[in-house]
């Protein structure tokens, strides 16, 4: 029963994974690769659906935009020039992969900048720990400490004499 | 007091994480700054909505500050922002439209149902134009300086406190300036 309702857990992931939201029925046949077309609309964001690619999403705009894609594509356009003709009219929010510059810096960089800044917290902290020295005790301690040796010592001796009974 | 800070480093650690995140949660995700900013507005020739003989291009907004609508009769908002751009029109300010992905017929009696507050409207029917605008939501709103430089936009429908805040000084200033 289990593994049933998995396999059809499974049989719809699956279906998720691959759909393209009602794509149009472009003519592939000429200019325009299938697979290159489908790769770029996978990399390009849907500005109304903000979470989906142009790929996946089924709004209005996304319709426009890839048929937009698909013709500048016809026309002989490489992928960069695409996306350029994107990022002039609705900036780099339609990149999934934002390129690296000023503004974007501590997106790219943010997170090296802190496993760095884990890194030296790290040593420091092991440092400090290896320079500490036992503590220093007083005679009267050390004292004590013997006779609570010497107590779990005898009680180890007496409970090995006498396993079990 | 070097100790003390050392004490203080995580909460002033949290407060400056809350202040980030307090701030994101004021941010629109759904407003998407317009690369459009500060440049030449995007060449376009439509016709017009009423005279389909006449066009209008960017050409049309040289010689005075103006908006731009991008408006749709199916576009529920619209309505909503409709009678401010009525006030508007009539203190003054000139206001043309971009009809977009909408219908002739619709939206020319849309326009005599609840007034008309443009000099003109570009109707532009298969959305092109609004792409090179940057168009990705409807209602949407242009300030376009006496050059024909984009020099603000809004997005979601105008409120009379939006535009009081963001947009009356703007044109005051643009107006004030030169050129």
């Amino acid at each position: 029963m289990n593994l049933l309702r998995l396999l059809v857990l499974l049989f719809c992931l699956g279906g998720i994974n691959t759909a393209f939201a009602g794509l149009e029925k472009f003519d592939f046949s000429g200019n325009v690769d299938e697979e290159r077309y489908k790769e770029l609309i996978l990399e390009l964001r849907c500005l109304v659906c903000q979470n989906q690619s142009l790929g996946d999403s089924d709004a209005e705009l996304a319709h426009d935009l890839r048929r937009e894609v698909y013709d500048l594509m016809n026309s002989g356009q490489s992928d960069d020039q695409i996306v350029d003709f994107l990022v002039t009219r609705y900036g780099d929010f339609v990149l999934y992969n934002p390129p690296v510059k000023p503004d974007t810096y501590l997106l790219w960089f943010g997170p090296f900048a802190l496993l760095v800044i884990g890194i030296l917290v790290l040593l420091r902290t092991v440092r400090q720990r290896q320079k500490q020295t036992a503590p220093e005790i007083s005679a009267e301690e050390q004292a004590r400490l013997n006779k609570i040796l010497a107590d779990a010592d005898a009680a180890n001796s007496n409970s090995n004499r006498e396993p079990r009974s | 007091m070097p100790r003390f800070f050392r004490y203080l480093t995580p909460l002033l650690v949290f407060l400056a994480m809350a202040a980030l995140l307090y701030k994101g949660l004021s941010l629109d995700p759904k407003k998407v700054p317009s690369p459009l900013v500060d440049r030449p507005a995007p060449a376009f020739a439509l016709p017009e909505l009423h005279s389909p003989e006449i066009q209008l291009s960017d050409a049309d907004f040289k010689g005075q500050v103006s908006l731009l609508n991008v408006w749709a009769t199916w576009c529920v908002s619209c309505r909503q922002e409709h009678r401010l751009l009525m006030a508007l029109e009539r203190q003054g300010i000139p206001i043309y439209g971009l009809n977009y992905k909408d219908e002739r017929d619709a939206a020319i009696r849309w326009l005599q149902q609840f007034g008309d507050p443009y000099k003109a409207v570009a109707f532009d029917a298969d959305g092109r134009v609004g792409i090179d605008w940057g168009v990705y939501g409807t209602p949407e709103t242009f300030v376009i300086d006496k050059q024909g430089i984009v020099r603000y936009k809004h997005i979601g429908p105008l409120t009379t406190e939006s535009f009081d805040r963001d947009i009356r000084p703007l044109i005051e200033k643009l107006r004030g300036a030169t050129g």
